[in-house]
């Protein structure tokens, strides 16, 4: 054998040998592939406890996850396939409103008017709790009024300084001078 | 004197609220009544009558195209309300393409169709099935619908080409006829 079919021999083995380890490597990547998990379908439990905090806009004030109508079967199939996305339930909340509007969640979001309803009952609530405070103190002086003034004779109020007491001792002197 | 006396010991006694308080409590009751006013106003007004200018709006088709009647003045327009799972609205649907098809190669008379609180791939699936080309669109937020404040559907309401409402059929279409009938005479 000479020189030179010797040199041939071992190229064509070389490139042999490096088809076979890129074939090798792309047979390795090949299988490490990322592959995106299955997600489990979502159990007609799951699907009700998002459907149960929605409300069904057409048939009105009938929760999504008991309303018998084809739309709201629809709307649950719908929140299946959101949740089998992988959505959790805030965002498929959010979805149903950007699609059907606030009026689908059970409870309004805190934006623009709906603060009120938010706002409103504990301010009115506070407010009320103080008008019935001021009322009982109101209520409660007299009382302490009447006892301070039944305690002993020297905290009885002098008739000279009470304008109420400086009335009746006049009327009593004046009926004494009239004979009655 | 007495009384005079007493009316100053009482003006002592009693514990008034600072100013601003009262301002604000005040304030805050006004501008509580004059929402609750406009929202009762709101909900009082009634549908869009015949012969009224119909605000402008926008749809925003299925395909992503949008379409806003502010810039289709000149034209009827024919609003058709639907939805996949109403079963009366499977009845018109073929004499809207049908319709629509007629209308078309002349260019002054705009379809659109505005998908009622439905499910994205059911509305889709409605449309391949009876094969609708006119634009549809989901109505988000139920905006559009609420400005017509349709009862239900199928609907349809046909502007004519002032902007102003024309006419309005609650129910199926039964024909392309009928459809035609209230079309043709808002054409010049």
């Amino acid at each position: 054998m000479s020189k030179d079919t010797l040199m041939l021999k071992m190229r064509k083995s070389l490139w042999g040998w490096a088809g076979l380890v890129i074939f090798l490597v792309g047979v390795l990547a090949l299988s490490v592939y990322p592959v995106n998990a299955q997600q489990p379908t979502p159990s007609d439990d799951d699907v009700n406890r998002v459907a149960k905090q929605m409300y069904c806009p057409v048939c009105e004030n009938i929760p999504l996850d008991v309303c018998p109508t084809q739309a709201c079967a629809q709307w649950r199939e719908l929140i299946r396939l959101k949740l089998s996305e992988g959505l959790t339930d805030e965002e498929i909340r959010q979805y149903f409103a950007e699609q059907y509007g606030d009026r689908v969640l059970d409870v309004p979001p805190a934006r623009g008017l709906n603060w009120l309803v938010y706002v409103l009952p504990p301010l009115f609530l506070l407010g009320g709790i103080w008008i019935v405070v001021r009322v009982l103190r109101s209520m409660r002086s007299p009382l302490a009024a009447m006892n301070v003034s039944t305690r002993g004779d020297e905290t009885l109020p002098n008739p000279n300084e009470d304008p109420y007491l400086a009335r009746i001792e006049e009327e009593l002197r004046r009926r004494e001078k009239e004979g009655k | 004197m007495i009384e005079e006396k007493n009316l100053n010991a009482d003006k002592s006694n009693r514990t008034t609220l600072p100013r601003w308080v009262v301002g604000l409590v005040f304030t805050a009751l006004i501008g509580f009544l004059v929402l609750i006013g406009l929202g009762l106003r709101r909900t009082q007004e009634g549908p869009i009558v015949i012969g009224q200018k119909v605000p402008a709006f926008e749809l925003k088709t299925f395909e992503g195209e949008v379409y806003r009647t502010a810039e289709m003045q000149g034209k009827v327009i024919l609003i058709n309300f639907w939805a996949s799972w109403c079963k009366p609205c499977e009845q018109e649907a073929f004499e809207l393409e049908e319709a629509w098809q007629y209308y078309k190669p002349g260019g002054e008379v705009v379809f659109l169709g505005v998908d009622y609180v439905d499910t994205e791939p059911e509305a889709k699936a409605f449309i391949q099935q009876f094969g609708l080309t006119y634009p549809n669109g989901p109505d988000l937020r139920t905006r559009i619908s609420q400005m017509f404040r349709i009862k239900g559907v199928p609907e349809t309401y046909i502007i004519d080409r002032e902007g102003k409402l024309a006419f309005v059929k609650t129910g199926p279409f039964l024909s392309v006829n009928e459809i035609r009938q209230a079309i043709d005479p808002l054409l010049p």
